[in-house]
Order: structure tokens, then C-alpha cells, then sequence
């Protein structure tokens, strides 16, 4: 396949204060039926740089199953109840909380550590950004995981879910200021992330 | 889909431009007086400041920098985003094997009716019928096929059918403004809807956006995710919205404006507005049919 074409990308634009209404549906946030077997809570709050949880975003999730397989299957919009696609999408609550119920990763490569791919949107944003959540507990694949190993600890920190009692998973995005979460650039070039 | 669309869930989101939350250019001067109004900002004062970024961004292209293709995520004339951009620059990631590809929708997920806006009621909408069709393509120039293309917009008067829209214009019993198709095997996709109006915001004193339609993409890797907004050509409010202009590269901007084809308008019926997309580059090896655009349910 030629591709010496290369095009340029369309821009983005922020999500808005009005996708509520639209890109919302049914069982979005449940990639498993929850209290089905093996199935966990993601949950977290998404904070402006001052602090305050912000009340009109909304996440994407994107993620391998459990054994680590990379899923091809139709089915998010419409759920029927036991296809797992991958794929979910919450919008936060007025109190900024996202909450998805989904399965643990399993890693995509052989001792590899395992992650879900985010994406974030909100209103205020003008881009969406990307990011990953990792699971806390392999420390071995985490120390060898690319990424990770690229970023101070302090900053490593921001990409690492916390493992709750109750097996579940709590992730808090930060937008800016202390803490601010880790966001990637997959292009290497263009996007002007801090700006000033 | 639309009759049954749930308050609950579509009221949910609680904030919208309507209750600025921006915080004030400029912090509360520690001084004597108390209870001073805060100033008001008008669209003077936005227009000098989108001025000023954009004559630094023309200097600076004289200057030899390259041109910019992405909104400014710090781009201060929109006053949400000054709280809501990474102070941080985007930290370079090679994808890895999730990020390489895309969730999959075909037409279990999408019902064909869904890209026809106007027949979603019993009635017929208020406004000017358009069509809206194009073409999603990867930033290799192939077509992104058998994926979720979403949309959604205000109404002919400029009214969201969303509760914290106050906007006093009025709501269309007949027009919910949600659409949602898989693109061909080409890429292509199309839409019927009404042409959406102008609305008011609060960002400042008499801040109005120019009709648009916002656009939420999938490519074949979750890297090429995007969500967007189509404008129509010749809009007089395009110099004076925060955010069109957060793009500052005029030709990056004009690849969110549609182009009026009169082969596309069809005659006693509806204006045809052509408008493609390109998302990101591939960073995947493709498998040979994929390339050839094999993947996909869209041959269902």
C-alpha cells in the first residue's frame, strides 16, 4: 500500500456543554453487566486545575480482555448482555465522579503491563487528550513498561489506578496543577499541549 | 431513538456555558474598595486578545515555525479552558498494542435511520433541510470504513433540546438534533438534518457561536479518535468566536468548513454541504485486507 500521501488532520474542537444529550446511551459505562463474574468498578473524579471537580466531561475507555486479546466485535452502542467489545463511555456526574464497570486488562504482550486506553472531553477542552490507566499490581512490567520508565515518579504516579478494598479500581484525572495527569502525544508532532 | 431519549441521563450534566464558571482574567486587585462590580468583558476586549495571539502566531510563522493543525489547548479567549488545559506539554507516546486499534461498530449498533434527523418525529422539523456528506479518511489518504460517525446540534433557531440550554428561542417538537451512521466502504457518510442556527453564550457580553455541528470519529486506531465541529461557509461570526479561533492557522481552520455542492442539493428538497475528515496518520503494519478494507461489517 503507497501512503506517500500524507494528508493533513481535520482539527478538533471541544465536545461542548451539550453532548449530554448525544453521545450518552444505554449501558455505555457497562462493558460487563455489573456483579457479573469477574467484572470490577473503574471509577474516579476528573478535577480542574483549581481543584474543583469538573461536572461536564466525558471518558472513553478502550481496553484489552482479560486474557489480553485485543477485541474486534461489534456491539457497544447496543449491548447484548454478554459480547465484552471493549469499549465504554461515561459522562461524569455532577459531582465530576466517572464510574464504568469493565474486567481487569490481561497484558497484550507477555510479561508486558497491563493498561487502558483513555481518551478525555470536556467542555473547557479544546482537544480531546489521550492517556492510560495501569494496573497497580505487576511492578515488575510496570518498571519495564516504556512509557512509564520515560517519566519522573512523580508524574509515573498520575498513570497508575489505586486497587480498592473491594477489588475495584479508583483513577483520578487531573487537568492541570498539582498532580496534573500524564497525556499523550502519539504524533510526535503539532499538538501544543502547554502553550505558553 | 429520539422519542425515547432519557431526560435522566441527557439532563445529567449538570454545567454549560450558560453558568460561566470561567474565572476572571484577572484576579480581584486586593484593594479598599469592596463590592465592586466585575468588569464586564466584551467582545472588543475578546477580539484584541484573539488579535494578539494571532499576529504573534503570523510573526512567528515568518519566523520560520511550522504551522499549527490542532486548537490551542491553552487559548485564554475561551475562558473555560483556562482551568481545563495541561499546563504541562503532551508527553510523546509510541502507541502500543490497544491504542493500534479501533473498537468496532457496525449496523447492530447503528440503525440506517439513524442519519435522517428530520424523520425522527411525527412532524417535520422547522428550518432549511440540508444534507451533510463527505468522506472519513486516515491521514494516508485511505477511507476509514464500517465506522461510528456521531452528531449532534442545535435546532433552525439555535435552541439545544437540552434542559440548561436557557437560550429564549424555541425548542422544535419535531427536531432532536442527534444523528449517528457507519461510514461506507469508501468512507463516506451522509446525513439529513436542519440547517442549525446561530446561538448566544456567556463567555462574554454578546458572544455568539456560528452555526455549527459537532462530529465525533473513530478511525481504525483509537489514536485517530476525534470530536470536532463543522461550520458553514462564509460565517460572519468566525472572526469573533473564541472557539473557531482557538485554531490560530487560518488554512487549519478552514478544513472545518463545509463546501456548499449544488450536486449534492437535491432539487424541491434539501441544500448539500459537502465536508471530509482526516484523522491521524496510521501507525499500524496493515494486513493486506485490511488495507483493502475488508474490516468491518459495512458489507452487511
Amino acid at each position: 500500500m503507497s501512503n506517500s500521501t500524507k494528508l493533513v488532520p481535520t482539527p478538533g474542537q471541544t465536545v461542548g456543554p451539550f453532548y449530554g444529550y448525544a453521545l450518552p446511551y444505554d449501558k455505555d459505562r457497562e462493558l460487563l453487566a455489573p456483579g457479573s463474574a469477574g467484572s470490577i468498578r473503574l471509577q474516579g473524579t476528573v478535577y480542574d486545575g483549581a481543584g474543583h471537580t469538573i461536572p461536564d466531561a466525558i471518558l472513553e475507555i478502550w481496553q484489552p480482555d482479560a486474557e489480553g486479546n485485543v477485541v474486534h466485535k461489534t456491539g457497544s452502542l447496543v449491548r447484548d448482555g454478554y459480547t465484552f467489545t471493549g469499549f465504554g463511555r461515561s459522562a461524569v456526574g455532577n459531582t465530576g465522579v466517572y464510574t464504568f464497570t469493565t474486567v481487569n486488562p490481561g497484558p497484550t504482550e507477555h510479561g508486558a503491563a497491563a493498561f487502558i486506553s483513555v481518551a478525555v472531553f470536556a467542555r473547557g477542552l479544546m482537544n480531546r487528550l489521550f492517556t492510560r490507566v495501569y494496573l497497580p499490581e505487576n511492578e515488575e512490567a510496570l518498571a519495564k513498561d516504556p512509557l512509564l520508565s520515560s517519566l519522573d515518579p512523580e508524574r509515573r504516579k498520575t498513570l497508575i489506578a489505586r486497587r480498592d478494598a473491594d477489588g475495584g479500581l479508583t483513577w483520578d484525572i487531573r487537568l492541570q496543577g498539582e498532580g496534573e495527569t500524564v497525556f499523550l502525544d502519539f504524533e510526535g508532532t503539532g499538538t501544543r499541549g502547554a502553550a505558553k | 431513538m429520539p422519542e425515547d431519549v432519557n431526560l435522566a441521563t441527557y439532563n445529567a450534566d449538570a454545567l454549560t456555558e450558560d453558568l460561566s464558571d470561567a474565572v476572571p482574567a484577572t484576579p480581584a486587585a486586593p484593594t479598599a474598595v469592596p463590592a465592586e462590580a466585575p468588569r464586564v468583558e466584551t467582545q472588543q476586549d475578546l477580539t484584541a486578545e484573539i488579535k494578539a495571539i494571532g499576529d504573534a502566531y503570523a510573526r512567528a510563522l515568518k519566523d520560520g515555525a511550522a504551522p499549527e493543525t490542532q486548537p490551542r489547548l491553552d487559548f485564554a479567549p475561551y475562558r473555560s479552558s483556562l482551568l481545563r488545559h495541561p499546563t504541562k506539554n503532551l508527553h510523546h507516546a509510541d502507541p502500543e498494542t490497544i491504542e493500534l486499534y479501533s473498537p468496532a461498530f457496525g449496523h447492530q449498533d447503528v440503525h440506517a435511520l439513524e442519519s435522517d434527523l428530520t424523520i425522527q418525529h411525527n412532524g417535520e422539523p422547522q428550518g432549511e433541510r440540508i444534507i451533510v456528506a463527505g468522506r472519513v479518511l486516515d491521514g494516508d489518504g485511505r477511507p476509514v470504513a464500517g465506522q461510528l460517525v456521531e452528531i449532534w446540534q442545535a435546532n433552525s433557531s439555535g435552541r439545544y433540546i437540552h434542559k440548561r440550554d436557557q437560550h429564549p428561542a424555541p425548542l422544535d417538537p419535531n427536531f432532536t438534533g442527534v444523528g449517528r451512521c457507519i461510514t461506507g466502504p469508501d468512507g463516506s457518510y451522509r446525513f439529513t438534518t436542519i440547517k442549525p442556527g446561530a446561538y448566544p453564550w456567556k463567555n462574554h457580553v454578546n458572544a455568539w457561536r456560528p452555526a455549527h455541528i459537532h462530529f465525533s470519529l473513530f478511525g481504525q486506531e483509537f489514536t485517530q479518535r476525534i470530536v470536532t465541529q463543522m461550520y458553514f461557509p462564509g460565517d460572519q461570526l468566525f472572526p469573533l468566536d473564541p472557539i473557531y479561533q482557538s485554531i490560530v492557522d487560518q488554512d487549519a481552520r478552514d478544513r472545518l468548513v463545509a463546501t456548499y455542492d449544488h450536486d449534492l442539493t437535491q432539487p424541491e428538497w434539501a441544500l448539500g454541504y459537502r465536508w471530509d475528515i482526516v484523522l491521524t496518520g496510521s501507525k499500524r503494519t496493515w494486513t493486506e485486507n485490511e488495507a483493502l478494507g475488508a474490516e468491518g461489517d459495512d458489507h452487511e
